[in-house]
């Protein structure tokens, strides 16, 4: 924060502290961080392993498969940030600052990629013996490329310098409107890419998905320490309506190109816990309440729309409502338990609350298990749920056959998916005109100060029983799509914690994993969290041991989440370098920005 | 110190009495606070001034007596007294951290405008024109108090005096009759301090009557048309600067009552000469700088003014939370 002490300090750092770690002359540095990234490169198309036993089939000679070809985008990744430090002509955007860090992390995913692949080989394949020439040539290519970054010039003294964004990146020059536009599509584009590849990977090849892992952590480090998020990030501040667009856009062309059944579910059941995180952001994120009971609205939802569905199970078997009386249905059944719980807990305040939504959402489950004839009235069906669930109509078009558009087949997942796809539009523009508006601003302002917040003229109360209400109805929309998809509904899901995604744990750890009060944290949170676990088979049992851990390591090192909504990472690092905040004002140029992350 | 003619009431507060169990924090005080006024409550720490204001805006709910806004009864819920129109400060800064400037006054507009969710789903012209409308306010008021150029900062970022104007125009936002101010130049340097001073005569003179409480003496009675004291819960005295400032009473609180019937200065010193001494291993406490100067202060009112200051900047630190 104080500027000039840094200046101060980093005229000092160049000057003493331009060697880096392994003293070599700069183009020799330069020249094994390129000879390593294309040994990289190269070994990709040779076989790596005799036999086709390992996931992927990493036999053959010039086709690059499975863990070679992310390899082969490490590499190249690695090879395009070497290049940057030979000031090659059009490339210096890739590396604003010319910085170390990022070639530093490019080479490290290429290694974490080459040495895991030959180290899972070795290890699945009972030893050394398995491994082929391109084995070794990938893990001493990408050796060579990880030696070299530390002969470049050093970024600081701690660990911490080599691997993060330099203080200060040179402005870009000024692109023009279309231009930014185009990086946005092309980003977007190469996100959709990353997630589909990711969607795809074979779940019984959890070596593959390992190796995608490495590659997406350590590459989107290295572009972030590169910059070029921060840059990015200014651009779609500046076109906001379009990037949001791109995104929906990029999301609805995901069921065309991953035409395929299983992954599609994937998709739809991603977009439901994204949709309910995003719900639960409202109440936890902007709010400040802590609802340890929210997946019970999401159940309420579902069981409200299994019930006018049609289903002979249902209590109701001869109501089938059309599909938007059904979602309304849902969401009216949501907002009024929603109330109901809200009325009298929200008169509490923090820990309390915790504690009795958590009871709440407990109530929720094992009432629904209870309402089964024997031990009540027969509502629920009790624990064998309500099944054959009908799939919806809208407007004569079945969701549940599969509708040829052009030359591609959209099976019935993928008909949900953009059902889907559309409520989480709604959702997320909900949440982004309600968070700036007189009622988020007073959320906000519950959640940092309720004292002051009411002495500001705020009905606490009252606010926040809109937050709950509207979080809860959010949640009971994605909840009558769910019953749907998943052709019924049960109590077992809607518990506090489980094993099966869709639990209260589940959700916050979205929400809190992601990053609190932003949009794209509890989808991004959702995603990752969804699908770990169904990528990693042997996770499955440690999944909740797992999740802690990841808890407990995002909290220790980014407590505002993978993204970080610009305040709150404000508000968690800047006690990092210095204690007396108050004293200090924002350098200019950060506080630009700050809308952009509201 | 300019008295203006207007003599309607705003504020009247009657038998205010404030119990936390066995203590009596506030007992029964009246005091009345008219139109175009300013209004200064002082009194030791501990004297009961912030739970006095507690009551006044409903945070707390008065034990007995009644506080009533331009004649009519308040009810003890504070986003009610707020849209009736009293606004305050906190004595411990209490700002939204995580908003920025700007939208800190806007939160302050909350009783002023009317969009619901639904509006803010909607977003109609009405909406818009609102939000329009309240950002233009906000904005104006930052210009008011000399924060329109940091609109964007978070408020955290402040410096601690910007903190404190900021919270008076995020109070000035819900466009009350009676503003709080519970010890706005905490924490100031004496330019801050004379600034403040010209910020309240300014608010004044936007029709806004002032109570405030304050420690720094001069900037007390400098600024107030009356003076109420407050001791130990008690309303001492009220009455104009020059009344108060010479009552023995309020002396005798701000420096502790002598000795039955022997008020002697040299006893008084010698007294606190022993306790001084007694602790000099400790680090300064807020009785040292009285120990030293009360013989003087005894002697003349100016003295005991800035004795009296001297008090206030050691008290604040004990309040900063
Ligand atoms: N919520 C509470 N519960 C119990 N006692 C309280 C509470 N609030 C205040 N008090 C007590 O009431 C008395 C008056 O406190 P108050 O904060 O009103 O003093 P003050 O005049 O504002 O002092 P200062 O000048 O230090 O701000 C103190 O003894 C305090 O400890
Ligand atoms: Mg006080």
């Amino acid at each position: 924060m104080a500027t000039t002490e840094n200046t101060a300090e980093n005229t000092a750092e160049v000057t003493e502290t331009a060697r880096g770690l392994i003293a070599l002359p700069q183009t020799a540095a330069r020249a094994l961080i390129a000879v390593g990234a294309v040994a990289t490169i190269a070994s990709t198309f040779m076989s790596w392993t005799y036999t086709a036993d390992f996931p992927g089939d990493l036999t053959y000679y010039g086709s690059p498969a499975g863990l070679q070809i992310l390899d082969l985008v490490a590499g190249a990744i690695t090879l395009l940030f070497a290049l940057t430090l030979f000031d090659v002509r059009g490339l210096r955007w890739l590396n604003p600052a010319g910085a170390t860090a990022p070639v530093v992390l490019a080479a490290a995913s290429a290694f974490a990629v080459s040495w895991f692949s030959a180290i899972a080989i070795a290890v699945d394949l009972k030893g050394l013996v398995a491994l082929d020439p391109g084995a070794y040539v990938t893990a001493i290519g990408s050796l060579i490329a990880l030696v070299g970054t530390l002969a470049l010039p050093s970024p600081g003294d701690t660990f911490k310098d080599w691997v993060s964004k330099p203080d200060r990146i040179p402005a870009a020059q000024k692109l023009p409107g279309w231009a930014e536009r185009l990086v946005i599509t092309a980003a977007t584009a190469v996100a959709l890419i990353v997630f589909t590849y990711g969607i795809g990977v074979d779940p019984e090849a959890s070596e593959t998905f390992i190796g995608y892992l490495l590659l997406v952590i350590f590459g989107t480090w290295a572009l972030q320490a590169a910059g070029l998020f921060d840059r990015f990030a200014t651009f779609n501040a500046r076109h906001k309506g379009f990037a949001t667009s791109m995104a929906f856009l990029a999301a609805a062309v995901f069921p065309f190109v991953e035409n395929n059944e299983h992954n599609a579910n994937l998709g739809v059941n991603i977009l439901v816990v994204a949709t309910v995180a995003l719900g639960l952001n409202i109440v936890v994120g902007l709010t400040g309440l802590l609802d340890l009971g929210y997946v019970a609205f999401l159940g309420v939802g579902a069981y409200a729309a299994a019930l006018v569905s049609g289903s002979e199970f249902s209590r109701f078997s001869g109501v089938q409502f059309p599909f938007w009386a059904a979602m309304l249905t849902g969401m009216a059944a949501s907002l009024v338990f929603g109330v109901l719980i809200g009325a009298p807990t929200l008169r509490l305040r923090g820990d309390y609350l915790a504690i009795v939504t958590l009871g709440f959402g407990e109530i929720f489950r094992i009432t629904v298990n209870n309402l089964d004839g024997s031990s009540g009235p027969n509502i629920t069906n009790g624990p064998n749920g309500i099944s054959m669930i009908p799939d919806l109509d809208i407007f004569g078009f079945n969701l549940g056959n599969s509708h040829d558009i052009g030359s591609i087949t959209l099976g019935r997942f993928a008909n949900y998916f953009l059902l889907m796809l559309i409520i989480t539009g709604i959702v997320v523009i909900v949440f982004n005109r309600a968070a700036d508006s007189r009622i988020g601003r007073s959320w906000i302002a519950i959640r940092e100060d309720e004292t002051a917040a009411t002495a500001m003229g705020i009905n606490g109360f009252r606010v926040k029983l809109i937050a709950f209400a509207l979080g809860a109805s959010l949640a009971g929309l994605a909840g009558t799509v769910s019953a749907h998809v998943g052709y019924s509904v049960n109590p077992a899901p809607y518990q506090f914690a489980g094993s099966v995604p869709p639990n209260s744990a589940f959700l916050l750890a979205a929400v809190v994993l992601g990053g609190m009060g932003t949009v794209n944290g509890p989808i991004l949170g959702a995603t990752l969290l969804y699908l770990l676990p169904e990528k990693l088979g042997f996770l499955k049992e440690y999944q909740l041991f797992a999740f802690g851990i990841a808890l407990v390591i995002l909290m220790r090192f980014r407590p505002e989440g993978i993204i970080a909504n610009r305040r709150r990472q404000l508000e968690f690092h800047e006690s990092d370098d210095s204690i007396d905040i108050p004293e200090q004002g924002l350098p200019d140029s950060t506080v630009g920005v700050t809308k952009a992350g509201a | 110190m300019t008295t203006t003619t207007a003599t309607s009431p705003v504020l009247e507060a009657s038998g205010v009495t404030m119990r936390f169990g066995g203590l009596t924090a506030v007992r029964s005080v009246d005091l009345t606070v008219n139109s175009g006024e300013i209004v200064g409550l002082i009194g030791p720490n501990g004297a009961g001034k912030t739970t006095f204001f507690n009551c006044l805006t409903g945070l707390y709910v008065p034990t007995e007596g009644k506080v009533s806004y331009k004649g009519t009864v308040l009810p003890p819920k504070p986003h009610l007294v707020t849209s009736a129109g009293i606004a305050r400060t906190f004595q411990n800064i209490r700002l939204f951290a995580n908003m920025t400037v700007l939208e800190n006054v806007l939160v302050g507009r909350h009783t002023r405008t009317k969009e619901g969710l639904w509006s803010a789903l909607l977003r109609g012209p009405g909406f818009r024109k609102a939000e329009a409308a309240s950002r233009e306010r906000a904005m104006e008021l930052l210009e008011f108090i000399g924060l329109a150029h940091k609109a964007d900062h978070l408020s955290r970022n402040l410096p601690y005096g910007e903190q404190r104007k900021l919270e008076i125009a995020r109070a000035m936002a819900s466009e009350p009759g009676l503003l709080l101010l519970d010890e706005p130049t905490a924490g100031m340097n004496p330019q801050e301090t004379r600034a403040t001073e010209d910020l309240v005569f300014a608010i004044r003179d936007r029709g806004i009557a002032v109570l405030v409480i304050e420690h720094d003496m001069r900037f007390i009675f400098n600024l107030s048309d009356r003076v109420a004291c407050l001791v130990q819960g008690e309303k001492l005295v009220e009455g104009t600067s020059e009344v108060v400032q010479g009552d023995e009473r309020v002396i005798a609180a701000y420096l502790g009552t002598p000795f039955e019937g022997a008020p002697g200065a040299e006893e008084l010193a010698e007294v606190e000469a022993a306790e001084a001494a007694e602790a000099t291993g400790t680090p300064e406490t807020a009785e040292a700088p009285e120990a030293t100067e009360t013989p003087e202060a005894a002697e003349t009112p100016e003295a005991a003014e800035s004795d009296a200051a001297a008090e206030g900047t050691t008290s604040k630190e004990g309040n900063a939370q």
